[in-house]
């Protein structure tokens, strides 16, 4: 499975992106779903650098794309602080627009853009956030 | 990041193109709070060559639109498929009014 490293700043969210998007297209994936990925990985990558390392830190983003029969799995290490996004409420959705908070939405988008998200998190390796997106006629058949 | 602006005699449009994230979502607020700064709380955005979304781009949108109300309001135009989609999902598409063409939210103002 190739594996890409990209340094930690918001400037490369866009080289991510590209990246991502190549093995995206590759698992056979709509358009549709292919923007829930850019989402997913963009929201992750996002917290990582912001809320993760702080901003332009020097580490490492490492993305895996796996092309799998039936989507595509994408896996993003990092060796910031543990973060549980599990530990992370939702947001309140559907209030009014003075009520709504900017808070927890990247996690919440994640988890809607993508069929599996899982994390895992450890002092040997770092934080691993795998995240899967199914093809949709495969769901369909479910 | 180019972003271009129009004033128009009752509302201001402004434009940009290809992505919106984290890493130049400050601009497009900082455009946008440059028209407010001006007295106009009126504002279309063409979104018809925006191809990207992340939430960081929704959220300058929200402040904007939370400081244009209720004298004014922001308005988003020729929204892409995708950034569409995921802002309906969140329930954020119900707080701005969308139209396919610049011409008519120009003209709804």
């Amino acid at each position: 499975m190739p594996t890409k490293r990209f340094t930690c700043s918001l400037k490369n969210l866009e080289k991510i992106s590209d990246y991502v998007t190549d093995y995206a297209k590759q698992a056979g994936l709509n358009e549709t779903q292919v923007y829930a990925v850019q989402l997913a990985v963009d929201e992750a990558s996002t917290n990582i650098i912001e809320h993760g390392y702080g901003q332009e830190c020097p580490s490492r983003i490492d993305i895996t794309c796996d092309v799998q029969e039936d989507g595509l799995k994408v896996v993003i290490y990092d060796d910031a602080e543990p973060f549980n996004p599990e530990t992370v409420s939702e947001p309140e959705i559907n209030v009014p627009l003075d009520e709504i908070k900017p808070r927890g939405l990247g996690i919440f988008l994640m988890r809607q853009m993508m069929d599996e998200v899982n994390y895992q998190s450890s002092s040997d390796t770092g934080n691993t956030l795998t995240m899967v997106k199914h093809r949709e006629n495969r769901k369909a058949n479910k | 990041m180019e972003i271009q602006t129009t004033e128009f005699k009752h509302c201001t449009v402004i434009k940009t193109s290809g992505r919106i994230d984290g890493s130049n979502a400050p601009q497009l607020s900082q455009a946008l709070k440059a028209i407010i700064a001006k007295g106009v709380k009126n504002i279309v955005f063409d979104m018809s060559d925006v191809v990207f979304m992340a939430s960081a781009g929704w959220w300058v949108l929200i402040d904007t639109q939370k400081t244009c109300k209720p004298s004014g309001e922001l308005v988003l135009t020729n929204i892409e498929k995708g950034i569409k989609d995921s802002l309906n999902l969140v329930g954020m598409g119900s707080y701005f009014k969308t139209f396919d063409d610049v011409t008519y939210a120009v003209g709804n103002f």
